[in-house]
């Protein structure tokens, strides 16, 4: 049993994602997580002034008990599956981490950003609202996000999942390499 | 019945997308850096994978619970959407380090600040709702 307390290999990982989205399409429903975003905004009443939010969400909540499981996922993952300790990643990331003002001796996510002690100011808040914009608005523009596009898209090899997964890149590479400088 | 599989399912996706650390801000930055296989080895081994599992269901015409047809509905084509979308959900996914699955994965697991990014992705959902009939697609 001790392999589960470990942090699982890219390998059995994939492969789980992999089945994850079989069972799914086994059961008549679709791997895809951002249109829950959709959903939720439907049920706070978007639908009265905006067509896109006005469908029949029922049809699609489903997927928010999906989404209640990931959530609750989470909580067993962090609190009984393990220590909640920083992933293992390579020397060089780590020793380019300090630039960054974030600590090479670090939690499951960085503390800078996602402990209750250092959210309180305006730029931690500026990031972490402005992230989620902009998640939220290129998810739903380019159709899906990472499971809807890079997992079941390019599972069933469509062409418009392979340009958003190169778009999602760009986009990633971007942020990561020219504006981090800029915002860190 | 089914519900109660559908909640299974999304605990075990949680905790596949916790011990695997894709919802890890340091595994994405890393990524993005080009510093280790462990992103691309989860996508690549999901990818093929996912594309055996669809073309069984493809060849053997295997049906779902209900008996109906498995149909996997194609996107519609275009490149503009996709490409600037992308383009805009890839900078806020190496921003903050997480896409939508790991968000809710984040809150589960007691990082209270990710409710913040949520909140955003709401907001940034409704954005694009609003100005849907404006934009390129």
């Amino acid at each position: 049993m001790d392999f589960l307390f470990k942090p699982w290999p890219w390998y059995i990982s994939g492969f789980l994602i992999a089945l994850t989205m079989f069972v799914l399409l086994l059961l008549g429903k679709k791997f895809g997580m951002s249109s829950n975003l959709r959903t939720m905004c439907t049920i706070c009443g978007a639908g009265k002034k905006t067509s896109f939010f006005n469908f029949d969400w029922k049809a699609d909540s489903w997927n928010l008990i999906v989404v209640l499981g990931a959530v609750i996922g989470g909580y067993i993952g962090a609190h009984f599956l393990s220590d909640g300790s920083m992933p293992d990643i390579s020397e060089a990331t780590r020793a380019s981490l300090d630039s960054l003002g974030i600590s090479e001796n670090n939690a499951y996510l960085p503390q800078e950003l996602f402990s209750l002690d250092n959210v309180m100011n305006l730029k931690t808040i500026a990031i972490l609202l402005g992230g989620g914009l902009l998640i939220g608005f290129g998810t739903r523009y380019a159709g899906g996000c990472t499971s809807g596009h890079a997992i079941s898209g390019l599972s069933n090899l469509q062409l418009p999942s392979l340009i958003a997964v190169i778009g999602f890149f760009i986009g990633g590479l971007i942020m990561v390499h020219l504006l981090y400088p800029l915002i860190f | 019945m089914k519900r109660i599989v559908l909640l299974i399912i999304g605990i075990v996706f949680g905790i596949i997308m916790y011990k695997s650390e894709a919802a890890s801000w340091f595994r994405i930055y890393e990524m993005f850096r080009f510093e280790s296989i462990h992103m691309y080895g989860i996508m690549g081994v999901a990818v093929g994978f996912g594309i055996l599992f669809v073309q069984l269901i493809k060849r053997f015409n295997i049906k779902s619970v209900d008996g109906e047809p498995i149909k996997i509905a194609p996107k519609e084509k275009s490149f503009t959407r996709y490409m600037v979308g992308g383009i805009i959900f890839g900078l806020g996914w190496a921003l903050v380090g997480a896409c939508p699955g790991p968000i809710f994965v984040m809150i589960g697991a007691g990082f209270v600040p990710m409710l913040i990014v949520f909140i955003g992705a709401l907001i940034g959902t409704y954005i694009y709702g609003v100005l849907r009939d404006k934009l390129p697609h």
